[in-house]
């Protein structure tokens, strides 16, 4: 009995990866793994098609699984040998482990690739930078989203200085009409994301601090990281009442009603105002702290495609991974996901007014990513989990600014140690 | 007159007794081998192991346990978390538990009209999804949009109000209400069954001589169930020290703020299955839940050999 159960098996697997083989070996057809089965629509209604104008004999399959089971589901495929032919790759460390497991090739020959900075390459880079092994397709960017409205009821512009921006919100307290701030910090990563990560890259200069934090020639006890935290400090009186238990739906609700003024966005946030908030809105980017002149942007890389090594069918996804490359397809993408941002160095014109805000950004300012997510994470304490539980503590003012730098430090110094 | 069944057992030919012990024994023994015992005896060989960023892994013996309980990275946020579900158990006992065995006292006064409404009311949140619970109690507490605030400010209490479940000083006992909350039917069931199972005889004859309800209750029933109470802390116990649920689905695996709410379950998921950046930890993750397995048995045993064997039982 157990033994004809067991040929029965074989004798399945082996006819399913027989026709498996056949699929992939018939002409031109490629397979994408991704986390975004919100996206799909338009993946088989405008990007495919649009591929297929270029390609007409390569048959694409986007095949998108949930986005918390993408990394489980993935790895098992990679290790059954069942994944598609391109996968989409998280940032950093998730994606990198792939490629030491040479589940993913090295793209340094796709022509495209020179289309895009060496930030946007950094998250799907070696930490040499050698080898990039992922297309960047897009990123998310942060800034301010504010109810055009309520600045128009106290008489205010955008802030272009901290300054003005701490001025704007008192004036909003006492007009007493709108929440100044729309935030909480009850689910703790907004007030890391929104609050440390969205204004800090003026604080210390982007990618010049956060590389230098990498080389350990920067501390987070520096008065660069530490004022960061001094600013986050005063938000506490200008959010909602109870702020310390509203969550991040809740934050969405309260901007997306009409009731705050000032919301710490990250740019996934205009799709959702879009569909349910009735007022103008606005964006500005992240106040200047005094006597800065040069801007800079959090602008995150989110999502990237990579090539599965053991693809049957390489030629025709190089063809694909190299179309993503192009100037037409980030334009595509843009346009159809506004808030993500596609990462070539070519402008793209974005439609959507409060997107192409968030986008124009990157000519006057300088793009940088979350300090926090190469490298800097690997260890234990996880430098992402310490920096949401102290900006929010910071915030909730149960911690002040000098100790959550020096905890961050300890944190960090307790299993990193770079070359000097 | 059959003869009685240690002599049938005795003059049993071996071959037979052997499977007829397999008949009875074999299923349950294989399913607990299969879906109880190996796995814990798995989890416990993960725990000895550590593995390479390539995926091998090799043998560290306790190293891991070492980690645990002595490097401060490691140390200070499990003695955090089992503190913090110490206090959690204690909240169930000192509030679910009385409660529970006094709906349960007044469930089974004789003269109560719509018993089962009781009944069925109070046990109905047992069966809900923690999730919707916690969902539910998030939206009462909420300081935008919940009635807690405005049910306060009815009867003049509004400046009591705080959001209970973001403050570090209140997230854990609140989570620990919200819980017994949702449970407290499951005790009120288990002490009113006993209840039922005393004899009317001794109430009657307690009324004779004179006692009130609540002396009734005070002095006859409750020794009575007390074996009962004991299986209700244990359970208690057992659930507390396993409880993860809840806190994940009302504050996260990151059981903020400042892990003021995290409890051994949310500390083993953290570690196991990783969060956000923090890659998951399978080995770490395998030798904290060795740990949590090891406090549960010595709780069980601290009642099993210290509580149990002192409670008098009655037969009836």
């Amino acid at each position: 009995m157990e033994r004809s159960t067991k040929i029965w098996a074989s004798l399945s697997v082996a006819a399913v990866s027989l026709l498996a083989s056949l699929a992939a070996a018939s002409a031109g057809s490629i397979k994408i793994e991704s986390w975004r089965n919100d996206d799909a629509d338009i993946w088989n209604s405008q990007i495919i098609p649009a591929f297929n104008k270029h390609y007409p004999n390569i048959k694409v399959e986007f095949s998108p699984s949930a986005p918390t089971e993408y990394n489980a589901a993935l790895n098992a495929r990679l290790a059954g040998g069942a994944a598609g032919d391109i996968l989409a790759c998280r940032p950093f460390d998730a994606s990198l482990d792939l490629f030491k497991k040479k589940y993913l090739v090295s793209l340094n020959d796709l022509a495209g690739m020179k289309n895009f900075s060496d930030v946007a390459k950094s998250a799907w880079s070696t930490d040499d930078g050698k080898d990039t092994f992922c297309v960047p397709m897009a990123s998310v960017i942060h800034g301010f989203i504010y109810n055009k409205d309520a600045l128009k009821k106290v008489g205010a512009s955008e802030p272009t200085t901290m300054e003005e921006f701490n001025a704007l919100l008192e004036k909003l307290k006492k007009d007493g009409t709108y929440t100044p701030l729309v935030m909480g910090t009850a689910d703790q990563w907004e007030a890391a994301t929104m609050g440390f990560q969205n204004i800090g890259p003026n604080y210390w200069h982007g990618e010049q601090g956060r590389l230098a934090l990498i080389k350990g020639t920067e501390k987070f006890t520096d008065p660069q990281y530490v004022d960061v935290f001094k600013e986050l400090a005063k938000w506490g009186p200008f959010m909602g009442n109870g702020f310390q238990a509203q969550k991040y739906p809740d934050s969405q609700n309260l901007f997306s009603l009409g009731k705050g003024a000032i919301y710490p966005a990250g740019s996934w946030d205009i799709s959702t105002f879009r569909a349910t908030a009735k007022f103008p809105m606005g964006a500005f980017k992240p106040p200047l702290p005094a006597g800065a002149t040069q801007c800079y942007i959090s602008d995150h890389t989110d999502i990237g495609m990579g090539l599965n090594s053991a693809s049957k069918n390489k030629d025709d996804a190089k063809k694909f991974l190299e179309w993503l490359t192009t100037p037409e397809f980030a334009t595509l993408y843009a346009n159809a996901l506004p808030g993500f941002f596609p990462l070539s160095s070519t402008p793209v014109a974005i439609k959507d007014d409060l997107a192409a805000t968030f986008v124009s950004w990157r000519k006057d300012c300088k793009s940088t990513i979350r300090n926090s997510y190469q490298i800097l994470s690997r260890g234990t304490p996880n430098l992402e989990n310490e920096l949401w539980n102290v900006s929010a503590q910071v915030i909730n003012g149960t911690m002040t600014p000098e100790a959550a730098g020096k905890r961050l430090q300890e944190g960090l110094d307790k299993w990193y140690h770079p070359a000097k | 007159m059959p003869a009685p069944a240690p002599q049938i057992v005795a003059t049993m030919p071996r071959v037979r007794l052997m499977g007829l012990m397999l008949l009875f024994l074999g299923p349950a023994v294989a399913i607990y081998t299969a879906i109880s015992i190996y796995p814990l005896l798995a989890t416990m060989q993960l725990a000895t192991y550590r593995t390479t960023p390539t995926g091998a892994s090799y043998f560290v013996g306790l190293a891991n346990f070492a980690t645990l309980l002595t490097d401060a990275v490691w140390s200070q946020p499990f003695w955090n978390a089992a503190w913090n579900n110490l206090k959690f158990f204690l909240v169930h006992m000192l509030v679910q538990n009385p409660i529970g065995i006094a709906l349960a006292g007044l469930l089974s006064l004789p003269n109560l009209r719509l018993r089962g409404v009781y009944r069925t009311v109070i046990f109905l949140p047992t069966m809900l999804s923690v999730v919707i619970v916690g969902f539910a109690w998030n939206l009462i507490l909420s300081p935008l949009w919940g009635i807690a605030e405005g049910a306060l400010k009815s009867v003049g209490l509004g400046s009591l109000f705080a959001p209970w479940l973001g403050l570090p000083s209140t997230a854990l006992v609140t989570l620990a209400l919200i819980s017994v909350w949702q449970f407290v039917g499951i005790p009120m069931m288990l002490i009113y069954a006993a209840l039922l199972n005393i004899p009317d005889e001794l109430v009657d004859a307690a009324r004779v001589d004179g006692l009130g309800h609540f002396r009734i209750f005070w002095h006859i029933k409750l020794p009575l169930v007390a074996p009962t109470i004991g299986l209700v802390s244990i359970l208690t116990f057992v659930a507390n020290f396993n409880a993860f649920d809840l806190i994940y689905a009302v504050k996260g695996a990151l059981a903020g703020p400042n892990f003021a709410s995290d409890i051994l379950g949310t500390f083993f998921y953290r570690a196991f299955f990783g969060n956000q950046l923090q890659l998951g930890d399978p080995n770490m993750g395998a030798a904290i839940a060795t740990v949590m397995f090891f406090i549960i048995l010595a709780g069980v045993c601290v009642y099993l050999f210290a509580v149990q064997r002192r409670i008098t039982r009655y037969a009836f």
